[in-house]
């Protein structure tokens, strides 16, 4: 699961979508989640980096990763062409 | 090394120029503690939800509505509105601050006397006294405002067989200018029922009139109707004394005067734009000073204010339970406090803070409550700072109804502590448990058995 390429993402959360002109703004474990996803990294690094960081339970970050996920679908942030 | 504090991650999509119906964000600091008392200390010794009555706030707030009102006006008495919170911790608070009692039914004058007030000093409002709660009252010479004819012809035979001069007053329902018209409490003003009712007291002679009540509505905004109220009735008063010349000892305002919550629909927060103490006591006070009576003649001005009184005393703690989407994607947070416990849900735009520290981000939420029913909503539409499941969120300005309307429904009421001025924190009910319910059931024989 990749980020759209053409998406614009700044240090600081700012989002920017160049097809529809919509911005958004991400927290930083947003941010953190989307560079690693950029990294190309698996949904297994991404917990067990996050779990190793911060005070979360492995099922609590689970579903906030993929309700994240199912929304940056909703905005069209990710390519879901490339999706396994 | 230490792990950092989580916030789930969120995406918030910015929609510059629009306009938030809803106002801007409200929070900006966590409420970690309430009267000293750190609420996570509160929630590991009382468990969550739990109610949080503050002594302190309800002191300050009673002498605040005193010095409004004895500033303007010689003679003032506050009687503390059963109704609104009747727990006993919270009667004797107002009964220290001077307040008598107001009661509008047996279960509450029982309450009161229990709580050793005086019976000269309960004042008996309500559409339902039985005739055992009105020879009760007449011999303990209580103030029983009479509220229809039915009332006032039990009470004249209970002095058939009595011998005490019952101390009433008539309950007395107007247009105050406001709508809908309350005019279901008492005699009505502009059709004559009132002054037939009086002119029925003071000729049977067995009744001692000692004063005129009104009960304008309820979470006033306007406090020009209270200007109207006191002027009817003062009209009224000065009728009385040229018709049959008796002075009666006392108005009675009644309650009814808004507190700081916000009406849903409101644009405005209710702390922001709801009259105060002051705007109420110079609106009534002026309306009586300006009326006839002579000026060594006012009347004993009684106040029944409740919600206004204890309302800011009041939080409810609950935790978060789950987050969830809705099928359109919008956030749902379930706490554990539903409209069982906050019955005020229904027409309040609650204010709800988390007891955590939060980053700045939010997300417009709806909040559900843990019933399993479509009606359980504690808000609509609310900013809130990002909730994990377990935090704890305090909802503020609940003290008044949510303790006596409150449903034992689906799951079994919490406990309710008071923090006192020195900051300890008392238990003043205790949580219900399953025995509270079951044991005042009764099984018929037949049912006691079957097979499955």
């Amino acid at each position: 699961m990749k980020i759209n390429k053409n998406i614009a993402i700044s240090d600081t959360g700012f989002v920017f979508n160049p097809l529809n002109g919509e911005s958004y703004s991400i927290n930083p474990i947003g941010i953190e989640i989307i560079n690693m996803m950029k990294e190309d990294k698996s949904f297994e690094d991404i917990t067990h980096t996050m779990l190793t960081k911060y005070t979360v339970e492995d099922a609590t970050f689970e579903k906030d990763y993929f309700d994240f996920i199912g929304i940056l679908k909703h905005h069209n942030l990710i390519d879901t062409n490339e999706q396994a | 090394m230490e792990k950092l504090r989580y916030e789930r991650p969120v995406i918030k999509k910015l929609e510059a120029g629009m306009p938030n119906k809803f106002g801007l964000r409200t929070e900006y600091t966590p409420m970690t503690h309430i009267d000293g008392v750190a609420v996570k200390d509160l929630v590991k010794d009382y468990g969550s939800p739990l109610y949080v009555i503050s002594e302190t706030t309800i002191r300050s707030t009673i002498n605040k509505a005193k010095k409004a009102f004895t500033t303007r006006y010689p003679k003032v008495q506050f009687a503390w509105s059963y109704k609104t919170n009747y727990l006993n911790a919270v009667c004797n608070v107002f009964h220290q601050e001077g307040s008598w009692a107001e009661v509008v039914s047996g279960f509450e004058y029982e309450k009161a006397l229990r709580n050793g007030v005086d019976g000269k000093k309960i004042i008996f409002n309500g559409p339902d006294k039985s005739e055992a709660d009105l020879r009760k009252a007449i011999e303990n010479e209580s103030l029983i405002h009479i509220d229809h004819l039915d009332e006032l012809y039990t009470i004249l035979e209970i002095t058939e067989t009595i011998d005490k001069r019952p101390k009433v007053a008539i309950r007395v329902n107007m247009d105050t200018g406001t709508y809908p018209v309350w005019d279901r409490f008492g005699f009505n003003y502009e059709n004559g029922q009132a002054w037939d009712a009086l002119n029925k007291i003071m000729r049977s002679g067995k009744l001692e009139l000692v004063g005129l009540h009104c009960h304008i509505g309820t979470f006033m905004l306007a406090a020009s109707a209270y200007a109207i109220a006191a002027g009817k009735l003062a009209d009224l008063a000065i009728g009385i004394e040229q018709k049959y010349n008796h002075c009666i000892k006392y108005i009675d305002m009644g309650g009814g005067f808004a507190s700081k919550n916000t009406l849903k629909g409101s644009y405005l927060p209710g702390s922001d734009t709801n009259p105060t103490f002051d705007d109420f006591a110079e609106a009534i006070t002026t309306a009586l000073i300006n009326s006839n009576f002579k000026n060594n003649e006012l009347p004993t001005l009684i106040l029944e204010t409740g919600r206004a009184l204890i309302d800011e005393a009041g939080y409810l703690i609950g935790s978060v339970i789950a987050n969830k989407r809705t099928s359109l994607g919008k956030r749902t947070t379930i706490i554990d406090v539903g409209v069982n416990l906050l019955f005020t849900a229904f027409w309040y735009e609650h204010k709800m803070t988390p007891a955590q520290p939060f980053t700045h981000y939010t997300e417009t939420s709806q909040v559900f409550g843990p019933l399993c029913m479509n009606i359980d909503v504690i808000r609509e539409n609310i900013d809130l700072p990002l909730l994990n499941k377990g935090d704890q969120v305090v909802i503020s300005t609940i003290g008044a109804y949510n303790m006596t309307q409150w449903m034992q429904f689906i799951t079994l009421r919490p406990n309710i502590v008071m923090i006192d001025t020195e900051e300890k924190v008392h238990l003043v009910r205790e949580n219900e448990k399953l025995e509270s319910i079951t044991d005042l059931e009764k099984m018929p024989e037949h049912l006691k058995k079957f097979d499955l």
